[in-house]
């Protein structure tokens, strides 16, 4: 067994009486993905925001390459290599594609917040940014402001913005909301060509795509896991298809 | 794969955008290197006093700028580091210290070890929060003033002498004045556009947007936030220290919320974030103002609806409107 790049241990986490992370154990092997699924409300996005730092768990622990961060705010957890790209598309509208995506170049770079050194014309940052949004397919649109962007290509920017940081890691909330056929396939294609390089947690909809692309399966409904492991085994549990997969039919 | 680093070295700063983003700051400086040439062909010398009285709040508005329109933070006492420049100095003058290279340096450092504890405290807020309380320290510094008795107290202190700079006394001719003024002036322009520019101004602006998006891509924005403030609190330090220079007086009135007030109209007003827009909007502003004073004494009952009017017809103030028509839509 290799170690687990991301293992979350008994998190809890209540909004008043209300239990939105009840007990979730979960981990993530390197390159595996693992996707996260269960009916809205569930408490999956929660639970990203949990892993990356947004929210602060009640108690439990989550680790990353042996560390437990669970205390961490998002930079420094950012900074230990864990990206993530967000359900509603977060993006800087203003900047170019290129720069949205230097930001991340930058986080990794010697002196990330020089005063003086200029930014736009600085190709320690501009060059690795590129490579990043041609592994995306997006480089052709590199000068655009990115709020400029079609959706599903602002899904895929959010996608190189993650790989700028050269994550261990990749959190991925729902990179298929809102997108239409075409685009969501290519995006498929798109994370199907990453998998085996980074860790990925998955929360997505889409079951085509979650079957399609994962190596493991967790059901979460009302903030526990229900079910855990090989996508069949999971697709075949009752209580999953009780819970959740039924009501699709 | 190959075409990367050409493209890498094209993209993001195309020239000619560049070039056009040049023009309007190198002719508004152009303009003012000329202006003692104006009064010397029969320009009221009044003028040239205005002029320099305009390019001071500018450096001051440049410095909000940095904060309220680059980083998006509204902070309303910020006249409070234009007061701490302005007593600082008048305070030394007062004590026989009137060099410039020794005033200086204390002004930074006040301002900034005042911006370092004020900002660490009012950056953990956010929204009318942090105008309010940026407000508070405002006020905090303006009464603390009045409360200075031994330097004038709430009628201010008159100053009897002015600054050299290494020895020089460069400040007791108008001319004299207005060039170190303007040379201030660029030097503030420049430095706070280099920040802008760099990988530093790059989060900074990043984080006006999208602060969310910032911290998980690995920066701490309240930390990027905080030295953006000290520094836009530095150079209204400067400014300061030239006012109580120019009026040779100081008083409480310099840090009152009306002042604050005024800057954010004034960045406002030439169009927030372009930088040299603070510098025409401080500029545009009092000499609006004074046009009006002079015309009646109720000008404040012309000239209020006048700014409102102006900021809600002019996307982007005085610089917006001057794009508009220098793209001819275009851009």
């Amino acid at each position: 067994m290799k170690q687990p790049v991301l293992t979350l241990e008994s998190v809890r986490k209540s909004f008043g009486a209300l239990k939105v992370t009840d007990d979730v154990s979960l981990s993530v092997a390197p390159g595996e993905l693992h996707a996260l699924i269960g009916p809205n409300g569930a408490g999956k996005t929660t639970l990203v925001h949990q892993i990356s730092g947004m929210l602060k768990p009640d108690s439990g622990a989550i680790r990353f390459r042996g560390e437990d961060i669970s205390a961490l705010t998002p930079e420094k957890r950012a900074r230990r290599g864990l990206a993530r790209t967000f359900q509603i598309t977060s993006t800087i509208a203003s900047l170019s594609v290129l720069e949205n995506v230097a930001l991340g170049v930058q986080a990794k770079v010697a002196h990330p917040l020089s005063l003086f050194r200029n930014a736009a014309r600085d190709a320690a940052l501009n060059r690795p940014a590129l490579a990043a949004l041609e592994a995306v397919g997006l480089a052709d649109r590199a000068e655009v402001p990115a709020g400029r962007l079609s959706h599903g290509e602002k899904r895929a920017l959010e996608l190189a913005m993650a790989l700028a940081l050269e994550p261990a890691a990749i959190l991925l909330d729902e990179p298929l909301a809102g997108v239409g056929r075409e685009e969501g396939e290519r995006l498929i294609e798109l994370l199907s060509s990453l998998k085996g390089r980074y860790a990925m947690l998955l929360v997505e909809h889409d079951m085509a795509a979650v079957f399609a692309l994962a190596d493991k399966v967790s059901v979460l409904v009302y903030g526990r896991v229900i079910a855990s492991g090989e996508p069949a085994a999971v697709r075949a549990d009752p209580a999953v298809r009780e819970a959740y997969l039924g009501e699709e039919g | 794969m190959s075409t990367a680093p050409a493209l890498a070295e094209t993209v993001a700063a195309p020239a000619p955008r560049r070039r056009g983003r040049l023009l309007l700051p190198i002719l508004l400086f152009g303009l003012l290197a000329l202006a003692p040439l104006a009064v010397s062909l029969g320009m009221p010398s009044g003028w040239l006093a205005l002029l320099t009285r305009a390019m001071i709040f500018a450096i001051a508005a440049l410095s909000l700028d940095l904060i309220l329109g680059v980083g998006g933070l509204v902070s309303f006492g910020h006249a409070a580091f234009l007061g701490i420049g302005a007593y600082v100095t008048g305070i030394m003058i007062t004590e026989g210290q009137a060099e410039a290279l020794l005033i200086l340096p204390v002004v930074l450092g006040i301002c900034a070890l005042f911006a370092a504890i004020t900002g660490a405290i009012c950056l953990r807020t956010r929204g009318v929060t942090f105008i309010m309380i940026t407000l508070a320290f405002g006020q905090m510094v303006y009464f603390l003033a009045q409360a200075l008795s031994a330097y004038g107290g709430d009628d201010g202190l008159t100053l009897y002498a002015k600054s050299t700079i290494a020895g020089l006394d460069l400040f007791s001719t108008r001319t004299g004045f207005f060039y170190c003024v303007l040379a201030a002036l660029a030097g503030c322009y420049a430095l706070v556009r280099i920040l802008v520019a760099s990988r530093f101004g790059r989060i900074l602006r990043a984080a006006r947007e999208n602060p969310v998006r910032v911290s998980v891509t690995g920066f701490d924005v309240t930390r990027i936030r905080l030295v953006a403030y000290v520094i836009s609190g530095m150079v209204a330090g400067i400014a300061g220290f030239f006012l109580a220079n120019h009026t040779d007086f100081v008083s409480p009135a310099f840090m009152s919320w009306q002042r604050s007030g005024e800057l954010i109209f004034m960045a406002v007003l030439g169009g927030v974030g372009s930088l040299h827009g603070a510098i025409i909007g401080a500029i545009a502003y009092l000499i609006a103002e004074d046009g009006l004073s002079h015309l009646t004494e109720h000008w404040r009952v012309i000239f209020g609806p006048l700014i409102i009017l102006f900021v809600l017809f002019t996307r982007g103030g005085i610089v917006g409107m001057l794009r508009k028509l220098g793209g001819g839509g275009g851009a």
